[in-house]
């Protein structure tokens, strides 16, 4: 199946999809030194899929951190991204799309993300 | 969105990927709020300025970012200490040593280390119907409601992309339709001077839009009231008939209506308690606010059982030097650069006084130290300080 979404930040990579069901407090609910998501399982190389962020702006440098720390997701699919993912997605270079069905994706499945396109 | 010829240079990278990663920021929050294009900004004032909420990971981009320059002129919101009273506030050397590396990056990139979040006293005042791109909530609400500026609640990243690429998305409060009142306020009792933090607090976590109230106060009344409303909810405009500047254009015809007790404000205000430090500045202080609790302390004996600490901007502690003085030599500490919430007051004291609804909300959470606090007027904190 493919499905179209918006690129916020553009790459082609595959792997494994790690899903959180609700939106995800960013600062707060991920730990950047390990890449633990509180309830969700570990990102570290994983593709992250996960409704919308919450919470504080400042999460954006926890994005960030996830990077500094070696513990950064593959790629980000969101339903809807807000600003908080925006600019962390941005900053930290993770390639990251939104308006994309989550429903349509399972956990563990392996998909491949190029720029807007989710393959899997 | 709309780009302009400059603008989309900019975004191929033209002008360095700094530049083109902080625009692309501003083009995607325009695209999720549908803004039609991006607009220029007459001032930035950027949050993710203390090493204890940003790391070394923060600090890490910060450093990252040395080719770029800001557009437009931007100030920094408070840190975690003043470093003239580092020992009352219990800084680390490794806190104190990253801390300044990060005002460095960003004195680097041109941004005035101002580290207040009263910018619009002294060190970047917006006039009305100007477009702004604010972090800091309490600031926000401020200038789009008493001055009339335009800023949306803006995050970290999102003021600083503004202010290196000097413009903000066209959404939200830059537009006339998103500055109507979308509920009227009314209350059936008298306001008193400690009721304006209170009734914000109240306001803030039960309306979600733009609330119209009709009530006397000054500005120090209303930023107080206006800092509480903006840290206990998402609000960052309020009208207040015949006061704020843009009330009458604010009512239309579809808009709520909420009626508050004077009961239900008053289970924000903490019970009377023996308090060991009394805090006021949170929004820091004027200087009107200055010269009035220099003014009732002059002569004065401080009681030895509790601190008095007052924070103020800089530039403000500058402008009333002869006020500081006299409150210095009263006993009281006059801070700069920091407040109550953001250093490390809230751990070292557990029962403070303070004027302040927005200092109360977080004091109280476990994160910031779970003081117990109690919200009184000026005059009442001060009388409790002397002998």
């Amino acid at each position: 199946m493919i499905l179209n979404g918006r690129v916020i930040y553009p790459g082609t990579v595959k792997g494994k999809v790690v899903k959180c069901e609700r939106p995800v407090i960013i600062l707060g609910d991920i730990d950047p030194h390990t890449g633990n998501v509180e309830g969700c399982g570990n990102i570290t190389g994983k593709i992250f899929v996960f409704p919308r962020g919450a919470g504080s702006t400042v999460g954006s440098y926890t994005i960030y951190a996830l990077r500094y720390y070696q513990s950064a997701p593959l790629a980000m699919i969101v339903q809807e991204a807000e600003p908080i993912v925006v600019a962390g997605a941005i900053i930290a270079e993770i390639p990251t799309v939104d308006k994309i069905n989550i429903n349509e994706i399972n956990n563990g499945e392996i998909v491949k993300i190029s720029d807007d396109t989710v393959e899997f | 969105m709309y780009l302009t010829k400059e603008e989309e240079k900019m975004l191929d990278g033209e002008m360095g990927i700094a530049k083109a990663h902080m625009l692309s920021i501003l083009v995607k929050i325009g695209e999720i709020f549908g803004a039609s294009r991006l607009i220029p900004i007459v001032s930035a004032q950027i949050s993710g300025v203390s090493y204890r909420t940003i790391g070394d990971a923060g600090l890490h981009f910060l450093q990252s970012l040395k080719n770029a320059y800001v557009a437009a002129p931007a100030t920094l919101n408070p840190i975690a200490f003043d470093s003239d009273n580092i020992k009352d506030m219990q800084v680390d050397d490794e806190m104190y040593r990253k801390q300044m590396e990060i005002i460095k990056a960003y004195i680097n990139m041109g941004i005035k280390p101002t580290m207040t979040c009263t910018p619009y006293y002294y060190d970047n005042i917006p006039k009305f119907g100007e477009h702004l791109a604010w972090a800091e909530s309490s600031a926000v609400i401020y200038a789009n409601s008493i001055i009339g500026a335009r800023t949306n609640r803006e995050g970290s990243v999102s003021a600083l992309a503004s202010a290196i690429t000097g413009r903000t998305p066209e959404y939200g409060f830059h537009l006339n339709e998103n500055r109507m009142a979308t509920h009227i306020i009314s209350i059936d009792f008298k306001m008193k001077e400690e009721y304006y933090p209170l009734l914000g607090l109240y306001i803030g976590a039960h309306v979600d839009g733009v609330p119209y109230l009709r009530i006397h106060g000054d500005k120090t009344d209303l930023k107080l009231m206006g800092a509480a409303m903006a840290a206990s909810g998402s609000i960052a405009l309020y009208h207040i008939e015949g006061i704020t500047p843009e009330y009458k254009y604010a009512l239309r015809d579809k808009v709520d209506k909420i009626e508050i007790s004077e009961k239900e404000i008053k289970k924000y205000q903490g019970d009377k308690i023996d308090v060991d430090l009394v805090a006021i500045g949170c929004p820091h202080v004027s200087y009107d606010e200055m010269e009035k609790i220099a003014k009732y302390l002059k002569g004065k004996k401080k009681k030895s059982s509790i601190e008095l600490w007052i924070f103020a901007a800089d530039s403000t502690i500058e402008q009333s030097k002869k006020w500081v003085e006299i409150i210095r030599n009263f006993g009281g500490k006059v801070m700069k650069d920091t407040c109550v919430v953001v250093s490390n007051a809230g751990k070292i004291y557990h029962r403070i006084g303070t004027n302040s609804g927005k200092a109360a909300l977080y004091l109280r959470k476990k994160r910031f130290g779970g003081a117990t606090v109690e919200v009184r007027s000026l005059y009442e904190l001060l009388r409790s300080v002397v002998q």
